[in-house]
């Protein structure tokens, strides 16, 4: 069983742990420019968004990939660039409608999530559970568990 | 090591810049950010220099945890001499710029000089140029934020900048970054403005490295984070409500400054509260508070960011204030509210829009309104002085004008723009001007909250609540109760607390973090990352040399034990009206002797030779 990574905006506040965690993990250093998770804010609407690859099931990239460097993690099911077989052409950069696999200049080959070997960085360091790590066919689930709360008959609902 | 061991150091009257070691001798000493930069100052400068002359510093400085994944280690700091106050100032900032300063590879910035014409610091890692600012003089931090990402097309960058207050000689101007986080204090701003400098423009993509031992350093951080969150005040109170969780429990203990501390206690506290921010208006359907929001590496977030009601009369004609923005901490609540006697959420929540569009302490600003409406209603200033508007407490309409002429520097906005001292001594009534060696109070009484008043009269640069905040003890029980109505052991508790917080200031992390963070919480995560060994017991000694560097430095510049004291409104002439401080008035002269003493000092507040010796000064 496959999990995906599920993101709630509404709960994120802007802090750029999970851009540190996901630098640290890939560099060394804590570097939110080399994150491959990034968060977005929209200030006039006083909103912040993070977005990252969501690890499509007919992944572009891995078809655009000239020389087969993206492979599926036949344990995660996450799209995985092999760095040495990689050789920088950025064509899945070009084919990503979502522009979640980018180019890395120093080193000459393209970067995105990996979901950390199932094990995703960025949500651990995620203080506020905008981030998890669930159960790819119910990602739904807890907004499903919202909307049923809301229908409960009004002293139940407190329990 | 953690430091990245360089600073830039840029000469503005020659429009030279240049790269040099960082002293890691005296970061051995002094850690980094307050401490550090103040050493350099001190090294540097004569405390006697004119703060507004070219012979002043001004550094812009991270600490070592700054940039790294502990939490809330967002920080920096800005430490120059003070126009407002003629000390030391040192004033701090969260939002995204300390770690991005610290990203392209620089823990300081030292700024010298003066630059002929306006110009700007731009820097992408190692590459740090003095460009023209000609066309952002005379324009807002948020004109200026915005015109300098469209001319560097890059979307990250993050921008400091000083309004048109500061250009206007403001003297309580601030250095607002990411739009609307400030190193607010004592005037920081006027200083950037005196040297020609209108923005620093930051894009760093080094990262940040050097952890000496990065696996501990990892757990400490992470057990850091498990002890924030799971506090009562960093867990709950903080997000949930914000730093305005104080309205109206400060209120309640009798110890919220009303109406230029006429008062202890305020009828419209409840109208201004966290919790009249979650309140649905009866204008737009819609709650003042639209959600909350973190500083860089912060777990906390206790940012409020608001929406002010599009039918409230300080926006109807105005879009371009009908978004989100920033958001009322309790500071600016208490002070453009309370302190002015006025109950208009939206009014106050615009009025400090407009502090950081133009970069404004709003401590100072509303505490010198409020000044100015007593000197209005007894009789001293009058419509001829203010175009017309009726100052008086309560009024919405006059807060606002007042806000918007001091953020130009326009008319009666250049007197204001003076602070509460000037403006009061001008009017030939003094005793009107609630400061410290020139700084406006903050939100708490020290009549209602006596162990407040020492930390205010004691403080290196000027009335704050931020250089000692035992209201956590006092009123809050952290580490451990205390009476706010005792004034046995306050010198104590004051030491304790202005040494803490010289340490939480120089290390790159939020002092907000001390509600939950016990030295033994922070001091593991420093020896983690920094050379050498960091126990509690060496962090408090580092505490303890920083604030009596920063007396010294004080002294140097002409302040004595004199100046280590209250408005007499607050020690003998009008005691608390109401509340369970009523009939009190703060008991100063009981604890400053044994607050010296405790020190290290002599009864006139000077350290002793041993004292200094003691701590390697």
């Amino acid at each position: 069983m496959f999990r995906s990574l599920q993101i709630e905006p509404e709960k994120c506040t802007g802090c750029l742990q999970c851009e540190m965690a996901c630098s640290y993990i890939e560099t060394g250093k804590y570097n939110p420019a080399k994150s491959r998770i990034k968060i977005f804010t929209f200030h006039e609407e006083g909103r912040f968004v993070p977005y990252t690859c969501t690890q499509c099931s007919e992944a572009w990239c891995l078809h655009a990939c000239p020389v087969e460097a993206i492979v599926i993690n036949e344990t995660t099911g996450a799209k995985e660039v092999i760095d040495d077989v990689c050789v920088g052409c950025k064509v899945c950069t070009i084919a990503c409608p979502f522009g979640t696999i980018n180019y890395n200049q120093e080193a000459g080959t393209v970067h995105k999530c990996d979901l950390c070997q199932g094990d995703p960085e960025c949500v651990k360091a995620c203080p506020t559970d905008a981030l998890t790590y669930v159960d790819a066919d119910a990602g739904g689930l807890e907004r499903m568990r919202a909307h049923a709360a809301q229908n409960l008959p009004q002293d139940s609902a407190q329990a | 090591m953690s430091w990245t061991k360089k600073v830039l150091r840029v000469n503005l009257t020659e429009g030279s810049i240049s790269e040099e070691p960082l002293n890691m001798e005296w970061a051995m000493d002094y850690l980094g950010q307050r401490g550090l930069a103040t050493k350099y100052l001190v090294e540097e400068t004569d405390p006697k220099s004119d703060a507004l002359s070219p012979e002043n510093k001004m550094i812009m400085t991270t600490g070592p945890l700054t940039g790294t994944i502990a939490s809330t280690a967002g920080r920096y700091s800005v430490v120059t001499k003070s126009p407002l106050t003629g000390a030391i100032a040192c004033s701090n900032s969260g939002g995204y710029i300390g770690n991005e300063m610290k990203n392209a590879g620089w823990d300081m910035i030292i700024f010298e000089g003066k630059a002929p014409n306006p110009v700007y610091l731009y820097i992408e890692n190692d590459k740090a140029e003095l460009l023209p600012a000609d066309d952002l003089w005379g324009k807002t931090v948020w004109e200026t934020d915005e015109l300098l990402h469209t001319k560097h097309q890059e979307p990250q960058l993050r921008v400091a900048a000083i309004g048109r207050s500061a250009e206007k000689g403001c003297l309580f101007a601030a250095i607002v970054n990411d739009l609307h986080r400030a190193a607010g204090r004592s005037g920081v701003g006027t200083v950037m403005a005196s040297k020609n400098l209108k923005a620093v423009a930051i894009r760093g993509t080094l990262g940040v490295g050097n952890i000496e031992n990065p696996k501990e350093f990892l757990q400490a951080t992470q057990d850091g984070k498990k002890v924030l969150a799971e506090n009562a005040v960093t867990g709950e109170g903080l997000p949930e409500h914000g730093t305005q969780v104080l309205m109206n429990v400060i209120n309640e203990v009798g110890a919220l400054p009303t109406r230029n501390h006429r008062e202890v206690q305020f009828e419209g506290a409840g109208k201004i509260s966290a919790e009249a921010m979650r309140e649905v208006r009866e204008g737009d359907g819609r709650a003042n508070l639209t959600t909350n929001a973190a500083c860089f590496g912060c777990t906390i977030a206790c940012q409020r960011v608001s929406t002010v009601d599009k039918t409230h009369f300080t926006v109807k004609d105005k879009p371009e204030y009908q978004g989100s923005s920033g958001g009322l901490e309790f500071e600016n609540a208490w002070s453009l509210g309370t302190d002015c006697g006025v109950d208009d959420l939206d009014a106050i929540t615009f009025a400090n829009y407009l502090c950081n569009e133009d970069g404004m302490d709003p401590i100072s600003l509303g505490a010198t309104i409020a000044a100015a409406m007593e000197l209005f209603e007894e009789g001293y200033i009058t419509v001829e002085n203010t175009d017309g508007v009726e100052l008086k407490f309560g009024s919405a309409e006059a807060l606002v004008w007042a806000t918007e002429v001091t953020a130009k520097g326009e008319g009666f906005g250049k007197e204001l723009g003076l602070g509460s001292k000037r403006l009061c001594e001008k009017y030939g009534r003094p005793e009107f001007s609630m400061t410290v060696k020139g700084q406006e109070f903050p939100a708490y009484d020290p009549r209602g909250i006596q162990g407040i008043g020492l930390a205010y009269a004691t403080s290196n640069r000027g009335a704050c609540h931020l250089r000692g905040y035992t209201v956590a003890s006092e009123i809050m029980g952290i580490p451990e109760k205390t009476d706010p109505l005792e004034t046995e052991g306050k010198a104590g508790l004051v030491k304790a607390f202005q040494d803490a917080t010289a340490v939480v200031d120089s290390v790159g992390i939020c002092v907000f973090s001390t509600f939950a963070w016990s030295m033994e919480d922070i001091a593991p995560q420093i020896d983690a990352a920094c050379e050498g060994d960091w126990s509690v017991d060496r962090c408090l000694e580092v505490g303890e040399r920083i604030w009596t560097m920063e007396r010294d430095y004080n002294l140097a510049a002409g302040l004595t034990a004199m100046d280590d004291t209250l408005p007499k409104r607050l020690i003998k002439d009008i005691a608390a009206k109401s509340g369970p401080a009523e009939g009190r008035v703060n008991d100063l002269s009981k604890m400053l002797p044994e607050y010296y003493e405790v020190r290290g000092w002599t009864p006139d507040g000077v350290p002793t030779e041993e004292t200094r010796q003691r701590l390697g000064l």
